[in-house]
């Protein structure tokens, strides 16, 4: 049966991002209905022409960014709005913060969202926060 | 007519490989078959979970030295 998962990016860190990435494009390419929302530290990484790497939290993260083969994460989420339907939210208090506009972001990611939007877009489903 | 398709996703690791089979097999036709090769020992375990969740065909899985070889065949 399929699920409803709503995920919340808030940490910058390597493999908070991976986490989170991993769990959408799984979870979306076999039918659940995901949602992403994308706000703090999490956001910048999808502002257009933002190249610097997310840093590593701890062994881990360090050893996945040496590793040669592990699927990046932007490339996850991408795979999970394109073969699931996944919808990749950014916050827009977030945005605010940055002064930036929707156009100024990944052609991937969707509307500007609130949390109020948000949350209730949520109700009833599983809410996991990275 | 069906067709048989290897997709080579060794060295890549979770979810790369499942995430490969996924693209293609949006792309296949329902009857085509598809071999995954992969290095990712996770593999083994995740693609018989997925096609079983979404309903297509498991053919076989076998390790032949480091890579494993896991044959679906897309049933819708």
């Amino acid at each position: 049966m399929s699920q409803k998962i709503q995920i919340v990016c808030v940490s910058g860190t390597r493999e908070k991002l991976q986490m989170a990435a991993m769990i959408a494009s799984v979870a979306a390419a076999t039918g659940d209905e995901v949602a992403v929302f994308f706000s703090m530290n999490a956001l910048p990484y999808f502002v257009k022409g933002h190249t610097e790497d997310a840093s590593a939290e701890g062994e881990l993260g360090a050893l996945m960014a040496q590793q040669k083969g592990v699927p990046p994460f932007k490339q996850l989420f991408k795979q999970a709005a394109e073969l699931g339907e996944a919808k990749l939210l950014p916050c827009s208090m977030a945005m605010d913060i940055l002064k930036i506009t929707e156009n100024e972001l990944d052609s991937e990611l969707g509307p500007p969202t609130g949390l109020t939007r948000f949350l209730s877009d949520a109700e009833g489903g599983q809410l996991l926060t990275f | 007519m069906s067709e048989s398709k290897i997709i080579d996703a060794c060295n890549t690791f979770c979810p790369g490989p499942l995430m490969e089979l996924i693209t293609y097999m949006k792309q296949a036709n329902v009857g085509d078959t598809l071999e995954l090769l992969s290095t990712d020992n996770g593999t083994a375990s995740d693609v018989p979970e997925w096609i079983n969740k979404v309903g297509h065909e498991m053919i076989s899985s076998e390790k032949v030295g480091e890579v494993w070889h896991i044959k679906v065949r897309k049933t819708k």
